[in-house]
């Protein structure tokens, strides 16, 4: 569904230039959960923008849905593919009800039928029609994520990227929405990736997984081998050290990989 | 909580689950008079503007007397029962002119509102959020306009297309827009950033669009408080221009141009020039107060 | 914890603030007493839990009310100690550090000099000593290159490292209780066990007391002594931090059920039922210890 081949993207120009994706690839199935994990600055997130079509300034191949896709993208790129952000608190329009945040992409496209699609797009995502005059200071984050994810369902696409979606919600609220996810992705075959930081978030929404540094693919394992422990790369490693918890011992022993 | 104890009309637009987009409109409108109505000064401001507005309005009913109407005998007649605020050096009714003089500036008022900053909008906007070229084009002829003195520049313009006052009316709006504009810029230059611009594009949202829904509508807030508070100082320029003679022409009763009718005798007849100052210093007055009280209610990081 | 007097004794904390549709208590009678330990307070947002971090220096944002029975510092007063006895507390003997590091350093100053300005402020030192103590933390706090850092501005240092020059500041007049609010949700993984790690070591080679402000269950759980669970402006359970496995308040068990985990391969997740009755004044039970 998705294939991407030597990507890279650098940011500014000349001698300050960084190499913030470093001839990256990795193929996606079609109806697969793909995660995508690394620190802050391994290039996770910009793969997805590139991905998405919001950086332009790549080099390489990207193709979705078995078309190679230009820096530019098409209307019909984005009925196809759409995105979920982190911070719900910044990703919903301040100024717009949940109604006209929905109905935006209908009428981009003019798919017309906007009530009926509303309602059940809001249903989908539990929060019923109650919600569809609200404006986003009258909602909590979890039901905001909700939103959001609702707004990129609305096109009906088949691939949905997801930059760390939960990460600035509560555990309990991770939890619904990882929920959500997993149902909508049942529900619709969709084709999922995950940027995420949290390896038991990944571990627990998608089926196979990369693990990027500095740029770099360091691995691609599949969730059941992450679960027994299987990583073959001493930074993937270090990393599961690391999130399951503190430990003075293993502290000691974290080194940088470059 | 707060919302269940209230019944019918109250309820109906303070409630959380709005069932129409007219109701949730209407609802966010109320929310926002509920908040300005707690700021007592910025109340004080927007009952000075209203009745400004009833003034100007009922400008014929309310004057006691012709605004033109010269009466050589009763010149220069001090406060009193006759001519509440006296007589100018024509024996024209003080009051009844100043009146008359609320349309005027009015007008000048709305005639500025509705130019200069939506021109400035609309260039920072388009100039902020699109970038590279076209920002450093717009941004440039913003420069230029900003390296005028406005007054001066506005003088220019009078000069250049002849007194009156569609003309000076022309030239507070052309000298006026930069600072919205750079206003504009700035707010669309952390606006584009956020997710929702992002979310916007993903969805295949032209420029056009972005900048219009998404964009605009975050950089009117401050643009209005901005305009308000800018009202003050062009009721000023243009009683400025009048006074210089550039502005509004005799006999026409423009608040400035009667400031500067009243000079000549302004020691003993103090009165021909200090009733049309005062006006104009409790309608900036109000335009300020008024400008401060929708800043509390507007300004989004409030929320 | 070694037999002398509490650190840190807290009874009957209550935080309001005044706002439009009346007053709304953020934290609602938080009780416990800190020795050389690391306490750790979690909970979800909206909880209290960084208000009562920060009350304990009478930090709480402009409307608020701050009352307690009891809030003593050594023995000492909080609530009663004048405001120039308050500074001279704050920084010297109870040190805080917050999520975002850049809101707290000075961005017009070198981050070196502001550690050495903190150094000289309490110590009287003179400035090449202040430089040289100031050299010595950054390195103890694992800046690799601590000369280049020392003359770097705030906004030159990534997120890590500033939080790692943020803590060599406040801990630089070797204080006997530090507040940490989230001092590591802001890092990664890594770099939050090595800070995690620098905060271990200050606290058990100079005995400094700690309390710990965060959202992480499970990084909680490993890193400190004792825990306090707080929903709602309450602490409704308290337990040894080795126990938090066996906590019997349906809460803490929701919370621990809807964490995803690795070593668990079920899909769908517990999701939390909010039971009113938790927010009741009299709800909260000793579990584990």
């Amino acid at each position: 569904m998705i294939a991407v081949e030597n990507l890279r993207v650098a940011f500014g120009q000349g001698a300050d230039a960084v190499l913030a994706v470093d001839g990256l690839s990795l193929a996606v199935e079609e109806g697969e959960s793909f995660g995508l994990v690394g620190e802050s600055g391994s290039g996770k997130s910009t793969v997805l923008r590139a991905v998405s079509g919001l950086n332009h300034d790549w080099t390489g191949r990207i193709a979705v849905a078995g078309a190679a896709q230009s820096r530019q993208r098409s209307k019909d790129f984005f009925k196809l593919c759409q995105m979920v952000f982190q911070d719900p608190y910044g990703s919903l329009h301040p100024r717009h009800s949940v109604d006209r945040i929905l109905a935006e992409p209908i009428a981009i496209h003019g798919l017309g039928d906007a009530d009926r699609r509303i309602d059940r797009v809001l249903r989908e995502v539990g929060l019923g029609p109650a919600f569809r005059f609200r404006y986003p200071h009258q909602l909590s984050g979890g039901q905001r994520q909700r939103v959001a994810i609702a707004r990129a369902l609305v096109l009906e696409p088949r691939v949905l990227l997801l930059d760390e979606p939960t990460s600035a919600l509560d555990v309990s609220v991770q939890a619904e929405i990882l929920n959500l996810l997993r149902r909508l992705r049942a529900e619709h075959g969709l084709t999922l990736v995950l940027v995420s930081h949290n390896l038991a978030v990944v571990a627990n929404l998608c089926d196979r997984l990369a693990v990027m540094n500095r740029g770099r693919l360091v691995e691609e394992m599949t969730v059941d081998e992450l679960r027994q422990g299987a990583a073959r790369q001493p930074y993937t490693r270090q990393l599961l050290r690391a999130s399951q918890g503190y430990d003075r011992a293993a502290a000691e022993g974290f080194r940088d990989f470059a | 909580m707060m919302d269940s104890s209230l019944s019918g009309w109250r309820g109906w637009l303070s409630t959380d689950t709005p069932s129409s987009r007219m109701q949730a409109r209407l609802g966010r409108a109320w929310g926002g008079w509920l908040a300005f109505r707690r700021n007592r000064l910025a109340m004080a401001g927007l009952l000075i503007v209203l009745a400004l507005v009833v003034v100007a309005a009922f400008a014929p009913l309310l004057a006691p007397h012709a605004p033109y109407a010269q009466d050589l005998a009763n010149r220069l007649q001090p406060p009193g029962p006759g001519h509440w605020l006296g007589t100018d050096g024509f024996g024209r009714d003080i009051l009844s002119r100043l009146i008359h003089g609320a349309r005027l500036t009015l007008m000048i008022v709305a005639l500025v509102a509705l130019t200069a900053p939506l021109a400035g909008l609309l260039i920072g906007t388009v100039a902020g959020y699109l970038g590279g070229w076209v920002d450093a084009v717009l941004m440039r002829v913003t420069d230029v306009f900003l390296a005028f003195p406005k007054l001066i520049l506005a003088l220019a313009f009078v000069s250049a297309l002849g007194p009156g006052i569609e003309n000076a009316v022309i030239a507070i709006a052309i000298t006026s827009w930069p600072p919205y504009a750079r206003l504009a810029r700035a707010e669309t230059l952390t606006i584009r950033r956020a997710d929702f611009i992002s979310a916007a594009r993903l969805q295949g949202a032209s420029s056009a669009r972005i900048i219009l829904g998404h964009v605009v509508p975050l950089c009117a807030a401050s643009l209005i408080v901005r305009t308000t508070l800018d009202m003050a100082g062009v009721i000023l320029t243009a009683a400025g221009l009048g006074f210089l003679g550039l502005g509004a022409q005799p006999p026409l009763p423009e608040w400035g141009a009667m400031i500067a009718a009243g000079r000549q005798n302004i020691l003993e007849q103090w009165w021909v020039s200090a009733m049309p100052g005062v006006a104009i210093f409790v309608v900036s007055l109000g335009f300020n107060l008024l400008g401060d009280g929708l800043r509390d209610v507007l300004d989004p990081k409030g929320e | 914890m070694d037999g002398t007097e509490p650190l840190l004794e807290v009874a009957n904390l209550r935080v309001s603030f005044p706002t439009r549709n009346g007053v709304t208590e953020a934290v609602r009678g938080v009780s416990f007493t800190l020795g050389r330990e690391k306490l750790g307070i979690v909970g979800e947002s909206g909880s209290g839990k960084s208000v009562t971090g920060r009350s304990i220096l009478r930090l709480v944002p402009a409307p608020g009310v701050v009352t307690a029975d009891r809030l003593a510092f050594r023995g000492e007063d909080l609530l009663a100690a004048s405001d120039r006895r308050l500074r001279a507390i704050r920084g010297r003997r109870i040190a805080m550090v917050m999520q975002d590091p850049k809101f707290s350093l000075n961005p017009v100053m070198t981050v070196g000099r502001q550690i050495a300005e903190a150094y000289r402020v309490h110590s009287g030192a003179g400035a090449a000593e202040a430089k040289r103590r100031a050299l010595a933390m950054l390195e103890a706090v694992r800046i690799r290159d601590p000369e280049r850092v020392y003359g770097r501005y705030p906004h030159e240092v990534s997120g890590g490292m500033g939080q790692r020059i943020m803590i060599a500041m406040m801990l630089i007049p070797e204080p006997d209780l530090l507040i940490a609010d989230e001092p590591t949700s802001a890092l990664d993984v890594t770099v939050q066990m090595q800070v995690l790690a620098i905060l271990d070591d200050l606290c058990g080679q100079r005995g400094m007391g700690m309390v710990f402000v965060s959202h992480d269950l499970n990084l909680v759980a490993s890193f400190c002594d004792r825990i306090l669970i707080m929903y709602a402006g309450r602490v409704v359970e308290s337990c040894r931090a080795s126990e938090l496995r066996n906590a019997t308040h349906p809460y803490t068990r929701g919370l621990l059920d809807s964490l995803p985990r690795l070593d668990d391969p079920r899909a769908e997740l517990p999701v939390l039922t909010r039971d009113p009755a938790w927010t009741k004044e009299d709800g909260a039970r000793e579990g584990g210890a």
